[in-house]
C-alpha cells in the first residue's frame, strides 16, 4: 500500500522535472522572441492611438485647447498660450515638429504654423490681443476646424491615424464622417491589396491543381524529380525572380517578342510596371506554397475512392468531381489561406515589378516610416494589416492543425 | 491514377492534365533560367537575341567594392543569425516534443507566427524598437532580426524530425545507465541531424534574401547581397545583375539539392527504424 502511494508520488514528480525541463528548453526562444519579435510589434501598435507629438513642443496650448467646448467661442486664455507656444517654438527649432502634426490634419497646416512662427520671431512686441494678432497673421487661426485639429491632436491618446488608416476623421462636432475625396487614399489601397491577393491566390490554384495531381499521382522517382523542379523557385532568391520577370515581361522582352513573332501582337504590349506584372511575378512566388499542402493532400487520398466509385458505375468525372475533389479540400484551403495571407503582406515584388498604383499597403507603411515620418499613420495600417493577417492565420491554424505547418 | 486509361475522353483528360501540369513546371522554372545566359551576353542591354560571349559581367562583380562588401555583410549578418535561430529553434522543438502543458498551442503559435506576419510590420517594429536601444544601423540588431525570422523554420523541420522519433532509443539508452546529456548528444542528435541541418539551411536562406529588414535597420555600409540587387533592379537594371543572379542561382540549387538529400536520408533512416 505504501509503495503504491510513494509509486504515484513518484511518478507525479517525475512528471513534474519533465514539464519544468520541457519550459526550460522552450523559454530561450521564447524570451528571444518576446524581446525581438512580439515587443517591438506591441510598442508599434501602441503608436497607433499615441499623440504626444504637439503636447511636446506646445505644452501650453495642448493644456489650454483640451477646455474648449467646440462650438463654444475660444477663450483668451487659448490664444496666449497659441500666440506664446508658437513664439517659443520658433525660437527654440522645434515649431517643424508642431507643423507637422497639425499638418496630418489640415490640408495647409504647415505654411500655416510656420509663416506664423516666422512673423511672430521676428517682431519682438507683446499684442494687447494674441487673437486679433493671430488672426491679422492669418484668418485660419479663427476657424472652429484649426481649433478642432489642435484639440484632436493635444493627446495623449488619439484614434486621428486609426480613422484616418481608413478615411474617416471627425468633424467640427466630433462626429466621425467619411474624408473628403481627394484626401482618400487607404481604403482604396486596401481594396487593392485585397484584390491582387485575392486575384493572386485564384490563379495559383487554377495553375497547382494539375501540377499538384500530377506529382502526388507519378511514381516515387519521377515524383521526386517534379517536386526538385517546385522546389527550385522556392529556393530561388526573391531578387532574382524579379529581375527574371522584367527582363522576361519587358517591351523588347521574350514574350513580347514571341507574341510578336506569333502575330498575336502587332506591336509590344506593356506586361511589367503595372498590375499584370505583379500578378504574374507574385503568382510564381507564391506558387510553391500553394503547390506544396496540395500535394501532401493528394497523396494521402487512397485510389480506392475513385475505383469503387467507377466500378459502381459513375462516369469517371463524375466520380472525379464527387469523390475525389471534396477529399482535396484540406490541401486546397490550407494552400490558399497560406498564399493569400503571405500576399497581403508583399513588398518587394510591387516594388520592383509594380507601377504607382500597384502599391500594396506594405509599400505605404514602409513609406510612412521613412520617407515621410508620419509614424501613426504607419502605425495604424500596420494594424490594419497585422489584424487581417492574423484572423486569417488563426482560420488556417484551426483549418491545417498548428503542427501540420511543414516545408518542403 | 493507377488504372489504365480506358476510354477516349480518359485519355483526352489525362492528356490535358499532363500538358498543363508541364505548362505550370515551364511557368515555374524557364524564367529562372531565362535570366542566367544574359550574364555572358557581351552587350549592355539586357535582351535577346544573344550579340557573343564574354566574362566582363562577372569580373566587374568580382572587382567591385560594393559587391564584395554586400558579400561580407550578407554572411556577416546570415550565420550568427543563422546559429542563434539553430540552437534556440532546436531547444525549444525538443521541449515542445517532450511534455504536454496547458498553453503549449498558444507558445507553439506563437513561435511559429513570424513566418505569417509581415515582414515590413516586423521591421517597422524593430525600427521604432531599436532606436533608442542605439541597435539601429548595427550589426546586432540586424543579426537578432534575421534570427527571429529564422527560428520558427528550424522549429517546423526539427519538429518534424522529432515527430518520427522512436522514444524508446532515448528509453533504452537511459535504462543502460546513459546520462541524460549523453542520451541528447549520442542518440538523439544523430537522429535529429538531417532535421536541424536543413532547418539551419532554411534560416539562413531566409536571412541570405531578407530585403525590407535591411532596408529600414540597416546602415548604408550594411548593405546585403539582396538588397543591393533591390537596388540595381530599381536605379540601374545591368548585365552585371544578372551575374549575381546567375551566382545566386548556383547557390539556391545548391541548397536545394542538400535539403532533398537530407530529406531522403531522413526517410531511409525513419523506414529503417520501422523494419
Amino acid at each position: 500500500m505504501d509503495r503504491d502511494v510513494d509509486l504515484a508520488k513518484d511518478l507525479k514528480r517525475a512528471e513534474r522535472r519533465r514539464r519544468m525541463t520541457a519550459l526550460a528548453l522552450i523559454a530561450p526562444l521564447f524570451l528571444f522572441l518576446m524581446a525581438s519579435f512580439v515587443a517591438p510589434i506591441v510598442d508599434m501598435l501602441r503608436r497607433s492611438v499615441v499623440d504626444t507629438e504637439l503636447a511636446e513642443v506646445w505644452p501650453a496650448t495642448a493644456a489650454a485647447v483640451k477646455h474648449w467646448q467646440p462650438g463654444a467661442a475660444a477663450p483668451d486664455a487659448l490664444y496666449a498660450a497659441l500666440g506664446a507656444d508658437l513664439k517659443a517654438s520658433a525660437e527654440a527649432r522645434t515649431i517643424a515638429i508642431a507643423a507637422r502634426r497639425l499638418n496630418y490634419a489640415l490640408p495647409n497646416g504647415r505654411s500655416l504654423v510656420l509663416n506664423t512662427g516666422r512673423a511672430l520671431r521676428a517682431d519682438d512686441t507683446a499684442p494687447a490681443s494674441w487673437r486679433d494678432r493671430l488672426i491679422g497673421l492669418d484668418p485660419a487661426w479663427g476657424e472652429p476646424a484649426t481649433l478642432v485639429a489642435l484639440q484632436q491632436a493635444s493627446g495623449p491618446a488619439t484614434d486621428f491615424y486609426l480613422l484616418t488608416a481608413v478615411d474617416m476623421e471627425r468633424d467640427t462636432a466630433g462626429a466621425i464622417v467619411q474624408r473628403p475625396a481627394q484626401q482618400s487614399l487607404y481604403l482604396q489601397v486596401l481594396g487593392r491589396t485585397l484584390m491582387i491577393s485575392l486575384v493572386v491566390t485564384l490563379v495559383c490554384l487554377l495553375l497547382g491543381f494539375p501540377l499538384s495531381y500530377l506529382v502526388a499521382n507519378a511514381p516515387a522517382r519521377t515524383g521526386n524529380l517534379l517536386m526538385i523542379l517546385v522546389l527550385l523557385p522556392f529556393w530561388t532568391s526573391l531578387l532574382v525572380r524579379s529581375a527574371a520577370w522584367i527582363v522576361l515581361l519587358q517591351d523588347q522582352g521574350v514574350v513580347n517578342g514571341a507574341l510578336q513573332a506569333l502575330g498575336i501582337t502587332d506591336g509590344p504590349i506593356r506586361m511589367i510596371f503595372n498590375r499584370t506584372g505583379v500578378v504574374i511575378a507574385m503568382t510564381h512566388v507564391l506558387l510553391p506554397f500553394m503547390i506544396m499542402p496540395m500535394i501532401a493532400t493528394m497523396k494521402s487520398i487512397p485510389p480506392t475512392y475513385m475505383r469503387a466509385a467507377v466500378s459502381l458505375g459513375a462516369h469517371p468525372a463524375v466520380a472525379f468531381v464527387r469523390v475525389y475533389l471534396p477529399q482535396t479540400v484540406p490541401g486546397v484551403a490550407a494552400g490558399a489561406l497560406l498564399v493569400f495571407i503571405m500576399a497581403l503582406g508583399y513588398y518587394v515584388t510591387p516594388a520592383l515589378v509594380g507601377g504607382a498604383e500597384d502599391q500594396m499597403l506594405a509599400y505605404f507603411i514602409a513609406f510612412y516610416t521613412t520617407s515621410s515620418a508620419n509614424w501613426g499613420l504607419a502605425a495604424a495600417l500596420g494594424v490594419i494589416l497585422l489584424g487581417a493577417t492574423m484572423i486569417l492565420y488563426l482560420v488556417y491554424a484551426r483549418l491545417a492543425g498548428m503542427g501540420q505547418v511543414k516545408l518542403g | 491514377m493507377s488504372h489504365a486509361p480506358s476510354t477516349l475522353t480518359e485519355r483526352v483528360a489525362r492528356i490535358a492534365l499532363v500538358v498543363s501540369a508541364i505548362a505550370v513546371l515551364v511557368f515555374l522554372v524557364a524564367p529562372i533560367l531565362a535570366i542566367l545566359p544574359l550574364s555572358v551576353n557581351d552587350s549592355e542591354f539586357l535582351t535577346y537575341p544573344m550579340r557573343g560571349w564574354t566574362t566582363r559581367w562577372y569580373e566587374s562583380v568580382f572587382a567591385s567594392e560594393k559587391w564584395r562588401l554586400a558579400v561580407m555583410n550578407s554572411f556577416l549578418i546570415g550565420i550568427p543569425a543563422t546559429v542563434i535561430a539553430t540552437v534556440l529553434g532546436t531547444l525549444a522543438s525538443i521541449g515542445l516534443a517532450m511534455a504536454d502543458f496547458r498553453g503549449k498551442a498558444a507558445i507553439s503559435a506563437l513561435i511559429l507566427s513570424p513566418l505569417v506576419v509581415p515582414i515590413v510590420i516586423v521591421a517597422v517594429g524593430l525600427y521604432f524598437f531599436f532606436a533608442p536601444l542605439g541597435l539601429t544601423q548595427t550589426y546586432t540588431g540586424l543579426i537578432v532580426a534575421h534570427a527571429a525570422l529564422g527560428a520558427p523554420f528550424v522549429v517546423v523541420t526539427v519538429s518534424a524530425a522529432l515527430a518520427s522519433f522512436d522514444r524508446n532509443l532515448a528509453r533504452a539508452a537511459a535504462s543502460l545507465g546513459a546520462p541524460p546529456v549523453t542520451v541528447f548528444r549520442r542518440v538523439m542528435l544523430p537522429i535529429l541531424a538531417p532535421g536541424v541541418a536543413s532547418g539551419a539551411l532554411f534560416a539562413f536562406a531566409a536571412s541570405f534574401d531578407e530585403v525590407v529588414t535591411v532596408m529600414l535597420l540597416g546602415a548604408p555600409h550594411q548593405r546585403t547581397i539582396p538588397r543591393e540587387m533591390f537596388s540595381g533592379l530599381r536605379d540601374s537594371f545591368n548585365p552585371t545583375i544578372a551575374a549575381v543572379a546567375t551566382l545566386l542561382t548556383v547557390l539556391a540549387v545548391a541548397l536545394l539539392l542538400v535539403v532533398e538529400a537530407l530529406r531522403l536520408r531522413a526517410e531511409r533512416l525513419k523506414t529503417r527504424a520501422g523494419d
